[in-house]
């Protein structure tokens, strides 16, 4: 953020924004840039803000930070209104890291009340700030008040104009770090990140350069033991092992890439409610759950029978594409294939105490000799699996599972897209009545 | 379906050491070797010299990264974005706020739905777990954590139970009960275990497996009943900030993504790590498949989203603007892909046409960062948890 600052600093000084002074109530304003120029500054320091709208967001935000602020009002953001903003000194801005004390801000009330002028004045939540740190820091408050009379001193040794430039500058730093309630503290920290902070002790540092006692607070996360230990022989050795193994990979030209990812969007574009209107209407915005009902009833829609036909995947996704496969299967005696492979995905999903008897189940009802729902495997992977059973787990089946997707896939899914069950359903065909439109039995359950 | 390319093809018994478990095959002078992966590292250990200095297996991988490179920009013949000028342009969307979900005190950590397409859960920083029946704003019920932040949640498949997890290392599995007087978190079962706040959690394909991310650099698979350790995940060099699940029903893998700007895919199997891609600027606080399954994509704070194919196994495109300058904290896509809706710390999020890599829309509306963005399981809208203590769902 920091560079970017600098760059649109530069670039409005260099474009010689005028500097007005500006009459107001009775005092002149110096270093001061109007708000329509700052985002008009915007879009050519920042060339490609495409909008106004986002100019003003963004522009909200680096306000928000404290990166720059308007001259009379304690809301820290951009509006398009014509009021003036200033930039906000290096010294303060929140790259710096700063978490001021609340002794710090003590301190700032404070002098603020002794220098007794109008504009100063403590808006409420200030005044209710600082009745509340009276009462927190009660026994401190002798100190707290020398302190504050000594910044008092400094400050009237200054020029007067200086003077309201460096108070503003003060004042929006405090809105940054105390800010008016209902407003955003732009401080907060995601406490993931705490840790790895530039000052990730928090040793906190005084904004008036006090010398504190020392106060080190803990970061709420735990910092790890050793888990970022790094760059140890071990560590090279495994890294080199990875290295071989993905230059013994096998990988895809970009252009094959980019065209299976196309086609695959393409193809399901027409099911993406963000892209295609969902019928009868997107539940959510019509507040209607018709669509979810229809998704829910016995009955599919063309349009979803035609998504079982992309892959044998997406068939076995939807229950009742599964129950319909099922019951081809079973017309061509080869049911079985499938029975084993949701089988073993039952086994995978098990708890863990369970997992050794359902294994040895599957064992007895698939592929033992004489088991009533025999599957064909060939020798290898048979021999493989019955050596995993000595030790049956969750995956002892993976080999065949695979072997027998791979079978399904090529073989009698194929057939059943070729089927008449399917094409029935598909092409909408209902015992001699031809429907047209998407919707099947949906049409006549209007009543 | 796709062909994934992984190292652990087959699963059986090891010739060395003959334990049944997933096996690496490898072919050492032709000759084919199936050993499982802890007996293939000590082959490999052994392998080198003793005398090898540390210097010159650094300078040895040094040049395995260089030759894989090259070897990856062979296969770079053209940019996702040229194929897809063929592509029709996305017509104009118009995404609004249709919900806003009220209730939490304070900064919405993360959310998720439910596979009935309706309801959702969320946690917050105070340590509030609600469930939602987002379609008609209903609270259908709310837990206190012992715990502030808590930043993880999931719903169980069946809808039955809920999981999270926070600062307190441990992420716990809450049955959800008709019962409105019971107070359920009391009923809640300490799951996962890690020495360190976690990050991420999600149930796998049943209610009886939960896979856990930590800021302890870690990740790990669990089952749920008896809280035992089923496998854990060791790679990552520094915090693991998101997971996210392969998509097939066939799958056994997950991609990860941490504080040391890699993103990592698993073999949840073995253990293994199959396939890593660093090529963020910093920390990666997001990871979610494409509907596929073949590629993936990624949330970081360089302030770009990033899409990664594993065929292809390199990045094939960056999300970015001069204009985005904040940090991008979550991403999922839209059922088909097309659209990738990311959340950022600007208290926006950006469409992006994942074919063609440009911005197609702004959402507006959160008055605080975006913690999390979430596509419903039928694609029909988009549920968005943000630090202003809303979640707002778009349609």
């Amino acid at each position: 953020m920091d560079g970017w600052m600098d760059g649109w600093m530069d670039g409005c000084f260099q474009k010689n924004i005028p500097n007005q002074t500006v009459k107001s109530f009775m005092t002149k304003i110096p270093s001061v840039v109007t708000d329509t120029l700052l985002c008009s500054e915007e879009s050519a320091v920042v060339c490609s803000v495409p909008s106004t709208a986002e100019a003003m967001h963004i522009g909200s935000l680096i306000a928000a930070q404290g990166y720059f602020f308007p001259i009379s009002d304690h809301v820290l953001s951009l509006k398009d209104d014509g009021t003036f903003y200033r930039f906000q000194a290096p010294y303060f801005w929140p790259s710096n890291c700063w978490e001021p004390e609340n002794t710090d801000y003590a301190i700032y009330l404070c002098k603020r009340t002794m220098q007794n002028k109008t504009r100063l004045e403590l808006a409420d939540y200030e005044a209710e700030n600082l009745a509340r740190l009276q009462r927190a820091f009660a026994r401190k408050w002798e100190f707290i008040y020398m302190q504050a009379e000594a910044q008092v001193k400094i400050d009237r040794k200054r020029d007067k104009s200086e003077r309201k430039i460096l108070d503003s500058q003060e004042r929006a730093f405090w809105d940054v770090h105390r800010p008016v309630p209902g407003c955003v503290n732009t401080t907060e920290m995601d406490i993931r990140k705490c840790r790895r902070m530039k000052n990730p002790h928090r040793v906190k540092k005084s904004v008036y350069g006090l010398a504190e006692e020392g106060t080190q607070s803990q970061s709420p996360v735990q910092t790890p033991s050793h888990h970022c230990r790094k760059g140890t022989k071990e560590d090279v050795e495994k890294e080199i092992l990875f290295l071989n193994q993905q230059l013994d990979r096998h990988c895809m030209k970009m252009s094959k890439v980019a065209e299976s990812l196309i086609a695959y969007t393409e193809q399901y574009m027409e099911y993406d409610p963000f892209v295609t209107a969902p019928e009868p209407s997107n539940p959510w915005t019509s507040d209607d759950p018709s669509f979810w009902d229809l998704e829910a009833s016995k009955e599919p829609s063309q349009q979803r029978v035609k998504k079982w036909g992309f892959s044998l995947e997406e068939a076995l996704k939807d229950p009742a594409g599964q129950e319909l496969f099922l019951k081809f299967l079973e017309s061509e005696f080869s049911s079985e294939n499938l029975r084993f492979w949701l089988a073993v995905q039952d086994l995978k999903r098990m708890p863990q105490q369970e997992v050794g008897q359902r294994a040895q189940d599957i064992w007895a009802e698939f592929l033992a000799e004489g088991a009533p729902s025999s599957i064909n495997l060939d020798s290898h992977s048979y021999e493989r699996t019955s050596q995993n059973l000595k030790d049956p787990g969750r995956y002892s089946y993976e080999d065949a599972q695979d072997h027998i997707y791979k079978l399904m896939k090529s073989d009698s899914y194929a057939r059943f897209l070729r089927s008449n069950v399917y094409q029935d359903l598909l092409m909408a065909r209902k015992k001699g009545k031809s429907l047209t439109g998407k919707r099947l039995t949906g049409l006549m359950q209007s009543s | 379906m796709c062909d994934q390319t992984f190292v652990a093809a087959t699963f059986g018994p090891c010739d060395n050491c003959t334990t049944a478990s997933p096996l690496m095959n490898i072919y050492i002078k032709n000759e084919a070797i199936n050993y499982c992966s802890f007996c293939v590292e000590v082959m490999a250990c052994q392998g080198l010299q003793k005398g090898e200095s540390l210097a010159n297996l650094k300078r040895e991988c040094e040049s395995l990264k260089k030759k894989l490179e090259e070897e990856r920009g062979k296969l770079n013949d053209v940019e996702l974005h040229q194929v897809a000028e063929k592509v029709e342009v996305v017509g104009a969307l118009s995404i609004k706020t249709r919900r806003v979900l009220k209730g939490h005190g304070n900064k919405v950590l993360c959310m998720d739905w439910c596979k009935d397409k309706r309801r959702l859960v969320s946690s917050s920083q105070d340590g509030k777990v609600i469930v939602w029946d987002g379609f008609t704003l209903n609270k259908e019920h709310g837990m206190t954590m012992p715990t502030t932040w808590v930043m993880a949640c999931a719903y169980a498949p069946s809808g039955c139970a809920v999981a999270c997890g926070g600062l307190d290392n441990k992420c716990s599995v809450i049955p959800l009960s008709l019962d409105s007087n019971e107070n359920l978190a009391a009923k809640k079962k300490t799951v996962a275990m890690h020495t360190n706040y976690i990050s991420g959690c999600t149930f796998t394909n049943s209610d009886m497996q939960l896979l856990s991310s930590s800021g302890d650099g870690t990740c790990a698979l669990w089952d749920v009943e008896s809280g035992q350790l089923l496998q854990s995940f060791h790679g990552h060099t520094a915090d693991v900030l998101s997971l996210d699940l392969a998509p097939s029903e066939t799958g056994n893998t997950f991609v990860s993504g941490g504080c040391d700007k890699k993103a990592n895919v698993w073999d949840m199997r073995s253990g293994q790590n199959i396939q890593s891609f660093e090529c963020h600027e910093s920390d990666i606080n997001c990871v979610k498949y494409y509907p596929s399954g073949d590629a993936f994509a990624s949330a970081s704070d360089d302030a770009t989203c990033r899409f990664f194919d594993l065929r292809a196994d390199r990045e094939v495109a960056v999300f970015q603007k001069d204009s985005i300058i904040f940090g991008a904290s979550t991403v999922d896509f839209s059922l088909s892909g097309r659209l990738l809706f990311a959340g950022y710390n600007d208290y926006t999020m950006n469409v992006w046409d994942v074919l063609k890599g440009n911005r197609v829309s702004i959402l507006f509306g959160h008055e605080n960062r975006i913690s999390r963005v979430r596509v419903s399981p039928d694609g029909t809208a988009l549920c968005s948890a943000s630090w202003d203590n809303t979640l707002r769902i778009w349609a």
